[in-house]
């Protein structure tokens, strides 16, 4: 049904909020949309968040638990009012639980273009060894 | 037609939503690709600029192009580079390529659109044209 096409090309993805008690200030926080690769060296995490520049971002790892938060600054453009809004403006945070295999020392995070990267290798003695088998 | 939710009287407006939604003829039945991106609008008297979120996307992937009074957004979310033989854990963003068109309240020429990338958030700022700016009018005295 034609009817159908033009109201779905209306919607946009909603960014979903994330599962964490609400702030004193009002303000919204949103959950990254999160891509995580694993490797045998180790696991990659490629975190969503526009808005959020390198020095905003706090990374924590404690008891196994990985918690990212990346702060936005709302920037309001002077003398401009807002006419239509598809999108909320607000802090990202979320939270994983690791295994115990990663190195917390050796843990990397890179932002660029709104994406951050964290890296978490795995500890020497985690690393998967392969063991050889002799034909008898 | 029966409506099986009329029963539960805890709710007095069950039965509205269920005949509402019977009535609707636009309520989505498969999952619909949501648009993307998803643009915020701001205006003014001088300009009107349009904010968006595209993160992981480089600059050089994005076209603009104004022709009157429409403004072409479009690009390409380019996939993870990842090392051969990984193992996807979760992929909750996408990628391909997108293009959305918006409408600008006037015919704008392409020496007054302005546009800036930083952390993934993209803001476009199209001049209003002289001749569409509001004019004051004065009032004389008689």
């Amino acid at each position: 049904m034609s009817s159908d096409m033009t109201r779905s090309a209306d919607k946009t993805l909603d960014k979903t909020p994330a599962e964490t008690p609400e702030t004193t200030t009002g303000g919204r926080i949103y959950r990254p949309l999160t891509d995580i690769v694993e490797t045998d060296d180790g696991v990659t995490l490629m975190l969503e968040m526009p808005g959020v520049a390198a020095e905003d971002v706090n990374v924590t790892l404690e008891k196994r638990v990985l918690t990212v938060r990346g702060k936005v600054h709302i920037r309001t453009p002077e003398k401009l009012q807002l006419a239509y809004a598809e999108y909320g403006e607000g802090d990202f945070e979320r939270a994983f639980t690791l295994s115990d295999d990663f190195d917390p020392d050796r843990i990397g995070a890179e932002v660029g273009n709104g994406v951050l990267t964290l890296t978490l290798p795995r500890a020497a003695e985690a690393q998967p060894r392969k063991i050889a088998v002799k034909g008898a | 037609m029966y409506y099986p939710t009329y029963a539960r009287r805890s709710d007095p407006f069950a039965l509205m939503r269920s005949m509402l939604r019977d009535f609707d003829p636009f309520t989505p039945t498969g999952i619909t690709q949501p648009v993307f991106p998803a643009v915020n609008v701001w205006e003014s008297d001088d300009a009107v600029a349009i904010t968006t979120e595209l993160p992981g996307i480089d600059p050089a992937d994005i076209d603009i192009s104004v022709k009157d009074n429409v403004l072409t957004l479009s690009g390409e979310r380019k996939a993870p580079q990842v090392p051969e033989g990984a193992r996807w854990h979760r992929n909750e963003r996408s990628f391909g390529r997108f293009t959305r068109a918006i409408r600008l309240p006037f015919a704008a020429s392409d020496d007054k659109v302005e546009a800036r990338m930083v952390h993934g958030v993209l803001r476009i700022v199209v001049g209003r044209p002289e001749e569409d700016k509001p004019k004051k009018i004065e009032i004389k005295a008689a």
